[in-house]
């Protein structure tokens, strides 16, 4: 067994902590959600530690609130959150070799949009330690923003709830577009996603497609096309 | 015992997509395509999840479009994330009181 190693867990509490406070924003607004549907401040926080997602969970509990069955809230929560396997296996492929099974289970827990963004960016192989400090402060934030927003739901004026409302896109677009400034690849990956998004939101018939699908059909075309066109060379 | 049920159901089917590739995929994937196309894919996702429903994130189209744009041109410069949000959500903030 390797020795704790500290300074990959303060790396990754450092390029955690801005994750983490934007966090604080997103679970406000999610927290404020689940309160003004009735649910308690406790079972709001208990959702967002036991899921730890935007979409799956601001989706589950509006599936909740309509009493909706079991198995309508299993399928629409698991189809918005299937692209997590695609990001999970991309990290299958960084992880440091020696991990093992059981710390792989915990960091799988923490796999989110931005936590993967983060991880993916990364240059050396991933440690279980830096890993571990990546998604802490997230993890932190996202909590106590979704009790904050369920306990003070009151104390916000309507139009800061509303205004909320933009943060979780706000952090996608600030993790997208400087990598676009950056490659070209990017730009037409994320251009023909997109275009596609686009589609399946106003195309008719199309647009009776889930949302949680037409990521996944958007992504796998785009990247797709783009492994094509830009194929990347193994540098190792 | 109903809400019970439906945040279990919830953890489980988040967790399954998260933890199965991870823990069961162990070997180096070759090929230069399907390693190239998981590189591409977390933009992909992301520029798929943000676009066209940031224009409808807030009660007022039009808000969201100037808070968008706030976003990117923050992005463009290389400001961090927490900063962008911040912004992105105190200018639509701004439009809701002023407007």
């Amino acid at each position: 067994m390797a020795k704790w190693d500290k300074e990959e867990y303060k790396r990754g509490l450092k390029k955690g902590l801005p994750i983490g406070l934007g966090y604080l924003y997103v679970s406000v607004a999610f927290g404020m959600m689940a309160a003004a549907g009735g649910l308690s401040p406790i079972s709001a926080l208990v959702i967002s530690m036991t899921n730890l997602t935007s979409a799956g969970q601001f989706a589950g509990i509006g599936l909740i609130f309509n009493s909706a069955a079991y198995i309508e809230i299993a399928l629409t929560v698991f189809i918005i959150n299937i692209r997590y396997f695609l990001m999970s296996l991309a990290l299958s492929q960084k992880l440091s070799v020696s991990m093992g099974r059981f710390k792989k289970m915990i960091i799988a827990f923490g796999i989110t949009d931005e936590i993967f963004t983060m991880a993916s960016l990364e240059k050396q192989p991933l440690s279980y330690e830096f890993m571990l400090g990546l998604i802490s402060l997230p993890y932190i934030g996202w909590g106590l923003g979704t009790y904050l927003g369920a306990a003070t739901t009151m104390l916000f004026p309507p139009l800061m709830q509303d205004a909320l409302g933009i943060a979780l896109y706000a952090m996608f677009i600030a993790i997208i577009v400087p990598a676009i400034r950056e490659s070209r690849a990017v730009l037409v990956t994320t251009g023909i996603a997109v275009s596609l998004s686009c589609v399946f939101k106003y195309a008719p018939y199309l647009k009776d497609i889930s949302s949680g699908f037409a990521v996944i059909i958007a992504t796998l075309i785009a990247a797709g096309t783009a492994a094509y066109l830009f194929p990347i060379k193994e540098e190792s | 015992m109903y809400l019970l049920f439906a945040m279990l159901i919830m953890a489980v089917v988040t967790y399954i997509p998260r933890v199965l590739p991870l823990t069961l995929f162990n070997k180096k994937i070759q090929s230069v395509y399907i390693r190239s196309f998981l590189h591409y894919v977390p933009y992909a996702v992301l520029g798929a999840m943000t676009f066209p429903h940031v224009f409808y994130s807030t009660k007022h189209m039009p808000y969201a479009i100037i808070g968008t744009l706030s976003a990117i041109i923050l992005g463009y410069y290389g400001k961090g994330l927490l900063i962008v949000a911040m912004i992105a959500v105190g200018v639509v903030y701004g439009c809701n009181i002023l407007l």
